[in-house]
């Protein structure tokens, strides 16, 4: 049975997240040899519209209005509602991003059809669309199965392969935006917030500090250790509630769950809610002056130490190499 | 003003997740009210303290739930539906279609839920039921001012925060730091097992099971691969970074 799949791409700064790419893939997967499409949502972005080509979608909507130049959960729930008219797709990919969080659901349950959240596997078994999530934040996995000819997912960075680029080239198709009659939520105002310029959910390195690292001031080493990674930076829970950063950047259970290829947790002792959130990373490394910390059992590479000593020697270290 | 809030009951994120016979084990487990709709009940309870109003908890589980919705009316909700028919304990879509009839069947201004529950975390049940409801949603909420029907929300997204208006009837999805939860008084806890739970039936809601049923199922869960223990590196400080950055260049291959 061949499916058509869209994939409604995911912007930051107007260009398209690597997940979106990742999403192709999974999307190609999925649709039994059917055909894939991409959407673009927002203002001014048609530029970004051939990238999805060169991954692997067959044909590329666009819908460029104003009005979606900042995301709104109505102004884009009729504009995928209005690809979906047009497209006619049997699944439908997201990324499981903050927006792609937020339209998946209110899509689904309009069609009263199934979703599965944050994705890190897809594949078609006979005829069935099966997706692997974590539960538990990680702490295990469950395979998925959906019913009905309509299929939503979200899906999370880092986890489906990506595609190779190709050289290919798909339509673009340009749908007029019909902006719905009333927008029930405003978007005042957006604070843009100074922190790490990585982003969490999608970075390949991440550079976390814990209880450890004593202060506000105490991250700097941290910081400075990823800017040379070129990595994000995360927190336990015992730093956010201690204060000495924000909760955008705490990991586990309660917080974001990572799945970077290399995560360095510094001064992080390794409750079990923080483990959950960063245990399947790819490669772990665990700076802990305690040798009997619990991070230690999930750590790859540990290095019994005072963070405030080996973290800077490490960047030390490292820029040696890379910059 | 009305205010309902949506809790699950969830696993203690200490707990560890164990099988059996193919199905998370739940035996030896403790139970908490998902922590984050502990923010969405402190952010209901401070509202009513400040405009006056009304708290209704609504849940869906087995009796084992009763725990969280005690603890809800012990914080200080005024009171609870809890619905507990095995049938309406289905997939996101079962859920939010049940609740939807639920919360029908009361006046209402604001609704508030946590953002995610810690044991499935799929983020969709609050989302499906403002879309069922047919009112506005504010998902991941940092801050929340209410002003006659006027709502103001911060809303975390990605680390931006947006400033988000609306207008009531609205639902509303807690982040970690929308507030600092309380804790129950002794008198709280005395009081909550006076208060009334409303214990509702699919029939009651006028739900067929078979219209409700889950479109999502799980054909198996598994646990991850154990990981072999790691090494520890041994020597001065000079010489263990050195050792790591060419570890994790040459054998890991991830720098």
């Amino acid at each position: 049975m061949k499916r058509k799949v869209l994939v409604v791409a995911d912007l930051r700064a107007d260009q398209v997240r690597n997940v979106s790419y990742e999403a192709l893939g999974g999307a190609k997967t999925l649709s039994g040899g059917g055909e894939v499409a991409g959407l673009v949502l927002g203002h001014e972005i048609s530029s970004v519209a051939s990238s999805l080509g060169a991954y692997g979608a067959d044909r590329v909507f666009v819908i460029d209005h104003p009005e979606l130049a900042q995301y709104v959960p109505d102004a884009y729930v009729a504009a995928v509602e209005q690809a979906m008219k047009v497209f006619e797709p049997q699944v439908v990919l997201f990324a499981h991003s903050a927006i792609g969080r937020d339209v998946a659901p209110a899509l689904a349950a309009k069609h009263k059809a199934g979703q599965v959240s944050d994705v890190i596997h897809v594949e078609l078994v006979d005829e069935d669309v099966i997706f692997t999530r974590p539960i538990y934040a990680g702490k295990a996995f469950a395979k998925v199965k959906v019913a009905g000819d309509m299929i939503f997912a979200t899906i999370r960075p880092n986890n489906l392969s990506m595609p190779e680029q190709a050289n290919a080239v798909a339509e673009v198709v340009s749908i007029s935006y019909e902006v719905p009659t009333k927008m029930r939520t405003k978007v005042r105002e957006v604070l843009k917030k100074a922190s790490s310029g990585v982003d969490l959910s999608e970075a390949k390195v991440i550079v976390s500090g814990g209880r450890g690292v004593k202060s506000a001031e105490g991250f700097k080493p941290i910081y400075g250790l990823a800017e040379v990674l070129d990595a994000a930076v995360g927190a336990s829970r015992g730093a956010c509630d201690a204060g000495y950063c924000d909760y955008s950047m705490q990991i586990g259970q309660t917080g974001k769950v990572v799945t970077p290829d290399l995560y360095i947790a510094c001064g992080i002792s390794g409750a079990i809610q923080h483990l959950a959130g960063m245990s399947n990373s790819k490669v772990i490394v665990a700076i802990n002056k305690d040798p009997e910390a619990p991070v230690f059992k999930v750590a790859d590479y540990g290095i019994v130490g005072d963070l405030f000593e080996v973290v800077p020697a490490l960047t030390e270290e490292a820029k040696k190499i890379l910059v | 003003m009305n205010i309902i809030v949506c809790i699950k009951q969830t696993f203690d994120t200490e707990a560890k997740i164990t099988l059996e016979n193919g199905v998370v084990k739940e035996d030896g487990v403790q139970f908490i009210l998902n922590p984050y709709d502990e923010y969405a009940v402190e952010e209901a309870l401070k509202i009513r303290e400040e405009q006056g109003g009304e708290v209704t908890v609504v849940t869906i589980g087995p009796v084992r739930v009763e725990e969280a919705i005690r603890t809800a009316l012990a914080l200080g909700a005024d009171e609870a539906i809890h619905i507990e028919e095995e049938a309406a304990f289905g997939d996101e879509y079962t859920i939010a279609e049940v609740l939807a009839s639920a919360i029908k069947q009361k006046p209402f201004d604001l609704i508030l839920a946590g953002n995610q529950a810690v044991d499935d975390g799929s983020g969709q049940v609050a989302v499906r039921l403002a879309q069922l409801l047919n009112i506005p949603h504010i998902s991941t909420i940092t801050k929340l001012e209410i002003s006659g029907a006027n709502v103001v929300a911060q809303r975390d997204a990605e680390g931006d925060i947006e400033i988000v208006e609306a207008t009531l009837p609205v639902l509303v999805t807690a982040q970690q730091g929308l507030n600092e939860p309380r804790y129950p008084s002794l008198i709280g806890i005395r009081k909550a097992s006076k208060k009334p739970i409303t214990k509702l039936t699919l029939g009651d809601l006028l739900l067929s099971s078979d219209a409700i049923s889950s479109k999502a199922t799980i054909l198996e869960v598994n646990l991850p691969a154990a990981k072999g223990a790691g090494r520890v590196l041994e020597g001065d400080t000079a010489t263990r970074v050195a050792e790591l950055v060419r570890e994790l260049r040459q054998t890991s291959k991830v720098l």
